[in-house]
């Protein structure tokens, strides 16, 4: 009996690891698609955010400021993708295949300049990571100690999902953006400005998605290499589609998700199912759901195709 | 003032732009680094152009990235989008290196049944999604995504079991030598290159091919109108969902023709990914550099195939090689943004020809 209360403590622990960078970069995702901008840069942001976090976490010690850092790299790339698709009216797959080619090769780029050509980051001092809720506080090795000795940017991402649920459903802003994500002319029409909405989703959309990157590097692990994302960015677009695009349903499917990242940690040690077997779980269920479900999940009436103002 | 017009609005023009400002971009973050542009973009020229035998490296880099581009130039000319192309080279990659380490086939045979299992293994990876969208609506772009992760870790799968995987290392066996394409001997030692294959004649062969279907068959004519208007084309009798489905199909094929002559050409096995390899994504690159035309992805394939291979010899010089993803994403960024341009250039010729 208490090993099964240990492994399933170890269980939520791995999921309470695996889900904060899906969860933060799908809340960005659900800024960004709900608003009428597909963004499938999510994964190069990540990653920037990834670096970011690394660097200035190793070079100030400072935790959270990387983590703010991040974010704020990030939604340079955000920025970068609202100009192209929003004012330059760029096809927004390709702009964000663009930045999936920028964020990463950036990364590693300044990476190797910095650090005397490595790929990695040095490692940094376990005391410049972002700091656990309960450190200390129950023995090592305990149910308790794995379930609530984590993280506490884990706890905070659940914070961010409501505060996020709140601006979408309880606010004016919130109501505009859905708005102008199904039909932006009848927004313009009513004195709604389309682009600085869009303009505000998609830089929010990078600053969310950085979070999610810098988590990876400063709690996760504590550095940063290149592989560190790997297809975590696109996880959270299938978890964000999976979720029918509102910030609730990103939550429970980042949770789904993240648990099956779990099982593939924990099985992973243990040699009994093949890792790579359990890693496509994510994109089968996506796909599934996406059969299933289809004409219940609505997408935006406006997703993806290209607005221009008319004055 | 017609040949002002029909240069401002070419897309040559606009391409060489963007590959301009990709490599001022590259420059500025040399700069940055700390290395000299001049000296990086010497070595990137140096590395490609100095020896003949460099240059048949570049062809044997420049290969698989025709392919792809090839598949998504396709696609873009058909009215969707592969985005999946990365997917269907790996599964075409993984038929390939599969067949061709278990089969025990005469040369030649082997090589040709290895090539038609990863094409026939790309088209099926493409037309499932094909299908999905089809008859279920469901957007090709996103399940071409999930599908590229599938792919992903299913060939990580393969790679790892008993029968194909060698030994403790990281890659599957080495596909026999009667699968591989490479040239005879007496060639490969002449032009000093031990991976020089068939591949970039297949690949150039594969570029005319579709430039025949586009332009001077029906059926391309079919598929190329359900690209531009879909209603319009149900309106003349074409059955577009039936297109979509042959468009995509033809096009995951040519991505996994890619990964057949990256196996039995260049490398001989499989290894398991650490991440994306990126052949299909650089293949958007290719097919927005080439102007979705076959010609054009040629060309594009082989710079592209330049710049990877030139890039993979910058670390001789402590120049990090991603400057080389740094430059395609800023091609990629223009291209995309330059539209407008080609927009603003239209209104104001037509303006001054209505005054």
């Amino acid at each position: 009996m208490d090993v099964i209360i240990k492994d399933l403590g170890l269980l939520i622990n791995a999921t309470l690891i695996a889900t904060p960078p899906l969860l933060f970069a799908a809340l960005g995702s659900c800024f960004s698609e709900r608003c009428g901008v597909v963004n499938i840069g999510i994964e190069g942001m990540m990653t920037i955010g990834a670096f970011t976090g690394a660097v200035v976490g190793l070079f100030s010690g400072n935790g959270w400021l990387a983590f703010l850092c991040a974010g704020l790299a990030g939604a340079v790339f955000g920025l970068i993708h609202a100009i192209a698709c929003i004012s330059f009216h760029a096809d927004q797959t390709i702009a964000g295949t663009a930045i999936n080619f920028l964020g990463p090769g950036l990364a590693v780029f300044l990476c190797k300049a910095m650090f005397n050509n490595s790929s990695d980051t040095p490692a940094m001092d376990p005391s410049s990571k972002l700091p656990k809720l309960f450190e200390g506080v129950f023995p090592t090795g305990t149910f308790w100690n794995n379930v609530l000795n984590v993280y506490s940017v884990a706890y905070l991402v659940f914070v961010v999902a409501l505060i996020c649920w709140f601006v979408f459903y309880k606010t004016r802003f919130g109501a505009h953006l859905r708005a102008v994500g199904e039909h932006p002319e009848a927004c313009e029409s009513l004195g709604i400005d389309v682009y600085k909405i869009r303009y505000i989703c998609v830089i929010l959309s990078g600053f969310l998605a950085g979070l999610g990157g810098a988590f990876v590097t400063l709690a996760t692990i504590n550095q940063f290499r290149p592989n560190v994302i790997v297809g975590q960015g696109f996880i959270a677009i299938a978890a964000v589609i999976f979720g029918k695009f509102s910030p609730e349903g990103a939550v429970k499917a980042c949770l789904l998700f993240g648990f099956c990242s779990g099982i593939r940690s924990l099985a992973s040690q243990s040699n009994m199912v093949s890792p790579n077997l359990i890693s496509m779980i994510p994109y089968i269920v996506t796909i599934l759901a996406l059969v299933l479900f289809v004409g219940k999940a609505h997408t935006p009436a406006a997703n993806g195709k290209i607005f221009v103002k008319s004055r | 003032m017609n040949k002002k017009k029909s240069i401002l609005e070419s897309n040559v023009l606009y391409t060489i732009i963007a590959i301009l400002v990709g490599f001022v971009i590259g420059a500025v973050f040399l700069l940055i680094a700390g290395i000299s542009p001049a000296v990086a973009y010497g070595k990137l020229i140096d590395s490609v152009f100095s020896k003949p035998k460099y240059l048949i490296w570049t062809l044997t880099y420049a290969s698989p990235l025709i392919f792809t581009g090839l598949s998504v130039a396709f696609s873009f000319r058909t009215g969707v989008f592969n985005i999946g192309a990365e997917g269907q080279f790996v599964v075409g990659s993984l038929a390939a290196c599969v067949l061709g380490i278990l089969l025990d086939l005469p040369p030649v045979i082997h090589a040709l049944v290895c090539i038609v299992a990863a094409a026939a293994a790309g088209c099926v990876w493409s037309l499932i999604v094909g299908i999905l969208k089809v008859k279920r609506g469901i957007h090709e772009v996103l399940s071409f995504i999930m599908f590229n992760w599938i792919a992903f870790y299913l060939s990580n799968y393969v790679v790892n079991i008993p029968a194909i995987h060698k030994g403790s290392g990281e890659a599957t066996k080495d596909v026999l030598a009667s699968a591989r394409i490479l040239f005879p001997e007496s060639v490969r030692s002449f032009l000093d290159c031990s991976a020089a294959n068939w591949g970039i004649v297949l690949a150039v062969a594969a570029g005319i091919i579709m430039w025949v279907i586009i332009e001077k068959t029906t059926l391309g004519y079919r598929l190329k109108a359900v690209g531009y208007n879909s209603y319009g084309a149900l309106y003349g009798g074409i059955n577009a969902n039936r297109s979509i489905l042959t468009a995509l199909g033809i096009s995951g094929a040519l991505a996994g023709l890619g990964g057949a002559v990256q196996i039995l050409g260049m490398s001989g096995r499989l290894s398991q990914f650490a991440a994306q390899e990126q052949y299909g994504f650089q293949g958007i690159t290719v097919a927005l550099i080439g102007s979705s035309s076959p010609i054009g992805c040629i060309f594009a394939g082989l710079f592209y195939g330049a710049m990877k291979y030139g890039g993979s010899k910058l670390s001789i010089i402590k120049a990090p090689s991603e400057v080389v993803d740094i430059i395609m994403g800023c091609v990629i960024l223009f291209i995309a943004i330059s539209q407008v341009f080609r927009i603003l250039f239209k209104n104001l010729t037509k303006k001054k020809e209505v005054s």
